[in-house]
């Protein structure tokens, strides 16, 4: 019993190391493969819709509402203590340092990396890919290093979008609905808000971030078993480890990037 | 290539990305960060500088002229030495003094710089001879003790 207990944990270790080789391994294959996704762009841009457009009524209709509810919980609290001129630094700064790039993420790893799990993982188990390798054509080119930077790009371009959206839905709420002073709510936002340490950190967090879930899900697709339960477990792997991985790089990089400076 | 109207949101989606990005730059963020082209930079030395920090603004007559560009320990005098970067669209005369102020009650600290009247002007490098520390309550507090007591004497 106890041994069969020790072999298992041992065997599950090993087989995770093994898997997350094989992800690095996998990760670096994508980057070499990369000439033909900017070279035939068309390839992209199909992944940028799929991946880009089409997530974007998600993103900005959560962003609209997380921007809301911050006009609303900001000057609740900022209230009690007569500083309800500043609810537009606290709606934006929150919005560009974290919760642009973190929910946007989770909602892309959700909306865009579980899509792109499925995809690749039926593409497997139906031998599309291996019809494709039986062509001379390469798959990690020509089908997964496409998803791969259609996903890297367009994650900070969502992030900047839910960023504004919900900085908009703060300004209605804060300025139309509630009445803080217009003038100040943008001017003390503007004074408190620095574009390097502030905005191009919350891209570089995007950045990240859309490497991070677009390698695990194009991964996940591509380790999937060619089963119909391979397909819907590695989906299912997908949203959860990207969401972990991104708190995760989200808490390393913020203690990188603001060490109480300032 | 039969993708005109994938193309046409593709590209939509980019603008829109590209947008949000100028609207936070521009209308949400600022660069506070005066470049070193056009900016000079002064020396002040307070013997207690209070909760500046690195970054903070430095006003003359309430406006924003520069910025607290690093703040140093000197080991010799036991002072801050605190570089103010400037803009260079202002000079001012060569006695002007610098002080520690605070912006409301419970705002942030800043360095409030008073124009003097020497003709002459500061130069890169210069050193501000006048300074006044920031105002640390407990010492404010002690000193008022201080003065109710003596006042409470007998004579």
């Amino acid at each position: 019993m106890l041994k069969q207990t020790i072999e298992n944990l041992g065997n599950r270790t090993i087989q995770g190391v093994w898997r997350m080789g094989f992800a690095m391994r996998f990760f670096v294959t994508i980057l070499l493969h990369s000439g033909t996704a900017f070279r035939r762009f068309g390839l992209t841009i199909r992944e940028l819709y799929f991946s880009g457009v089409l997530s974007l009524i998600i993103i900005l209709v959560s962003g609209l509402f997380v921007g809301m509810v911050l006009g609303l919980q900001g000057y609740e609290t900022l209230q009690t203590y007569g500083a309800e001129e500043s609810l537009g630094i606290l709606v934006s700064l929150s919005l560009v340092r974290e919760l642009g790039p973190v929910v946007a993420a989770l909602l892309f790893a959700s909306r865009a990396g579980s899509a792109i799990t499925a995809e690749i993982g039926l593409m497997k188990a139906t031998e599309q890919l291996s019809a494709m390798e039986m062509m001379a054509v390469d798959p990690i080119a020509r089908v997964v290093a496409p998803r791969f930077w259609a996903g890297v790009i367009s994650m900070p371009l969502l992030a900047a979008l839910f960023s504004a959206m919900g900085i908009f839905g703060g300004y209605l709420v804060g300025v139309k609905l509630i009445g803080v002073d217009e003038g100040a709510f943008w001017s003390q936002m503007q004074n408190a808000v620095d574009f390097e340490q502030d905005i191009l950190n919350g891209v570089i967090k995007s950045v990240v971030f859309g490497v991070a879930i677009t390698a695990i899900a194009l991964f996940e697709g591509y380790d999937a078993p060619p089963t119909a339960e391979g397909v819907s477990g590695a989906t299912t792997r997908t949203v959860v480890t990207s969401s972990l991985v991104v708190l995760a790089l989200d808490f390393v990089l913020t203690a990188f990037m603001f060490r109480g400076i300032g | 290539m039969n993708k005109t109207v994938l193309d046409l949101w593709v590209g939509l989606f980019v603008i829109a990305g590209i947008a949000a990005l100028l609207f936070l730059a521009l209308k949400v963020g600022s660069t506070s960060a005066i470049t070193a082209s056009d900016s000079y930079e002064v020396v002040a030395r307070f013997e207690n500088i209070g909760g500046l920090k690195l970054r903070a603004p430095v006003k003359s007559a309430g406006v924003v002229v520069g910025r607290v560009a690093d703040i140093q320990f000197d080991n010799e005098t036991f002072e801050a030495a605190v570089t103010l970067r400037l803009d260079k669209r202002y000079a001012f005369p060569k006695d002007s003094s610098a002080a520690i102020l605070t912006s409301g009650l419970l705002g942030e600290q800043y360095i409030g710089l008073d124009a003097g009247g020497d003709s002459v002007k500061l130069k890169a490098q210069d050193r501000i001879l006048i300074t006044q520390d920031a105002v640390v309550l407990e010492k404010l507090i002690g000193r008022f003790l201080y003065d109710k007591a003596q006042e409470g004497a007998p004579q």
